[in-house]
């Protein structure tokens, strides 16, 4: 198993009635690694990761999980994964404690080894204050630690996290981001999606990007963007005939509405910065403030989806 | 793959009365139902249908009436089952049952196994009130251990059916709703009044219906009512309504994803 893809997806397709949601789509994830589908909503996420995750039948495709096809070993995938769904699955009748050691008896670990598994991933998610209390009263930052920590109970090589942290407030989200670093440095391999740029940046190893049911990019974040044409300067102007200048000066400059500033595509070398301005100087425009803008991956989507996130 | 069904069973089975414990107004409002239709019967109509039907009082009809509450204890118990199941879909921790590799039927058989003994600690309850409230059953220790075993049977084949209608109801509201047919209908059999007296088109349905040879067995067992066959009709109503609540469950949670 050592170098064999943790994940592999060829050619996968699903509709729902007349709805394609996945028009044929290719994933491949290296064991050890953190793969992150980025996608709007409706994209087809979570449809990818509930075929992944033995949850949905594929219309077609080949679909390899730790070395396993979910359709024919279903078992065999299961015994190999750990999910956390878009959507809480946690016992809201029952306290933290007991969810886990719900986790536990149903991974088979013996009465010690339960208990210490327990009392181990309640710590490392800060929910030792909060075990006995039943999940119901726990914040929504709470219910996602207990749920990923439902997941990790039976120590899974490939991990599903749907959307971890959609909802969560900026402090929750950045304790969750460590929490799925510390996971990859264990080894595991995680399949992450989300909404968020920034969180596929932060933390993926690759990006794929989905959408209208293709993966419409894929590479490290540095590779997607590269694939933009370039960042932009901005220009802001004290006055409207500086501007009108400038725009003379600069016919491929786009005005920002309501502001008196121009975005002038440039790579932001230093030749670049000279020759723009140059143009300036040559006119004798006056430029209030310059800044460089090099491209994020907020371009990325942009450019590529034809739509921000 | 090697599964644990047993092991998973038992480990939901724990679940399953933890969140009964944890949510005791559902147990007490499926007790409270029969026994509030118990002292009705007994208390407020009992003295003019004892007459009615045998000739005798309020006595009377409280031992005619006793063990169709007690089956009707039986009925609201499971009810509460399709209740839970259908919560149970909503709260998404199945839909991680599903993702991992466990016996796929401990899942239900929890709910089964746990409603079963719920259902038997109602009718202990159930029992005890109709004992107080003049219920003076003629039955020896055999039968009311065959009473037990039969209401055993009772419990499991109609918590399958109510399984998958837990399963079929998609929310919790229809979950609720859709079962309340097992509390009317026996109403509709011998439960209550004899079928005799009822409109021909009425009479023809009590008589076929299942509720009608249950009741029937029951009060065989438990009072001098007669027997007869009413017992294996009533165990093959059992067996047919326990088959195909467990295979019309089956495949509903097999194809919800
Ligand atoms: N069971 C289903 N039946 C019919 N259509 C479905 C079903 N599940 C998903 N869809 C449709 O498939 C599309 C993709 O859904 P999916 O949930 O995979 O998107 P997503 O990328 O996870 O979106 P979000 O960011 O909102 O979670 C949506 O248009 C959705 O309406
Ligand atoms: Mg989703």
């Amino acid at each position: 198993m050592k170098g064999a893809p943790a994940i592999a997806v060829t050619a996968l397709r699903k509709s729902f009635g007349k709805h394609t949601v996945l028009d044929g789509i290719d994933l491949h994830v290296p064991p050890g690694s953190v793969f992150s589908l980025l996608g709007a909503n409706g994209a087809g996420k979570t449809t990818t990761v509930k075929i992944m995750s033995t949850l949905l039948a594929a219309d077609a495709g080949e679909v390899r999980v730790a070395g396993h096809d979910p359709v024919r070993a279903p078992d065999a995938v299961r015994a190999a994964i750990g999910v956390t769904g878009q959507f809480s699955a946690v016992d809201k009748l029952l306290t933290g404690e007991e969810n886990l050691r719900l986790m536990a008896d149903l991974h088979h670990l013996g009465r010690a080894e339960g208990r210490r598994t327990t009392t181990d991933l309640l710590a490392r998610f800060g929910l030792t204050e909060a075990a006995r209390k039943p999940a119901s009263a726990y914040s929504g930052g709470m219910l996602r630690r207990l749920d990923l920590a439902m997941t990790l109970a039976g120590s899974p090589q490939v991990i599903f996290l749907d959307e971890p942290t959609t909802g969560l407030d900026p402090r929750s989200r950045r304790d969750m981001w460590q929490i799925v670093r510390d996971l990859v440095a264990g080894g595991v391999t995680i399949f992450l999606t989300t909404q968020y740029l920034e969180e596929a940046d932060e933390l993926a190893d690759r990006i794929a990007v989905l959408d209208h049911g293709r993966i419409v990019a894929e590479g490290t974040a540095e590779e997607l963007k590269r694939r933009i044409p370039g960042g932009h300067v901005r220009l802001t102007f004290a006055a409207p005939q500086d501007l009108e200048a400038a725009r003379q000066a600069l016919p491929e400059a786009v005005p920002d509405p309501d502001t008196l500033a121009l975005r002038v595509p440039n790579d932001g070398s230093m030749r670049a910065l000279k020759t723009l301005i140059d143009r300036l100087d040559d006119r004798a425009v006056e430029v209030d403030e310059l800044s460089v803008h090099t491209p994020d991956l907020d371009d990325v989507f942009l450019a590529l989806t034809g739509q921000p996130t | 793959m090697t599964t644990y069904p047993v092991r998973d069973s038992a480990t939901m089975l724990r679940r399953n009365l933890k969140r009964m414990l944890r949510y005791p107004s559902m147990t007490v409002t499926l007790v409270a139902m029969p026994v509030i239709f118990l002292l009705l019967f007994v208390f407020i109509l009992g003295e003019t249908l004892g007459a009615g039907i045998n000739g005798g009082g309020r006595a009377a009809y409280a031992n005619y009436v006793a063990p169709a509450i007690i089956m009707m204890t039986v009925m609201s118990t499971v009810q509460g089952t399709a209740i839970s199941v259908a919560m149970d879909m909503t709260e998404g921790i199945i839909t991680r049952f599903r993702t991992m590799h466990i016996a796929r039927v401990s899942v239900l058989t929890g709910h089964v196994i746990g409603s079963v003994l719920q259902a038997m600690l109602a009718v202990g309850i159930v029992t005890l009130v109709a004992l107080a409230v003049g219920f003076r059953p003629t039955a020896g220790p055999l039968e009311w251990l065959a009473t037990a075993g039969f209401l055993t049977v009772l419990a499991f084949a109609f918590v399958w059916l109510c399984v998958a209608l837990g399963l079929a109801a998609g929310t919790v509201e229809t979950a609720s709703n859709t079962p309340m047919v097992l509390v009317l209908l026996p109403f509709l059999g011998s439960g209550f009044v004899p079928t005799d007296s009822m409109p021909a088109a009425v009479r023809w349905f009590a008589e076929y219906q299942p509720f009608t040879p249950i009741i029937e067995a029951l009060r065989g067992l438990l009072t001098d009512a007669p027997v007869g066959n009413t017992v294996w009709i009533a165990l093959a109503w059992c067996a047919v309504i326990a088959l195909g609540g467990y295979l019309w469950s089956k495949r509903l949670f097999d194809r919800a994803s």
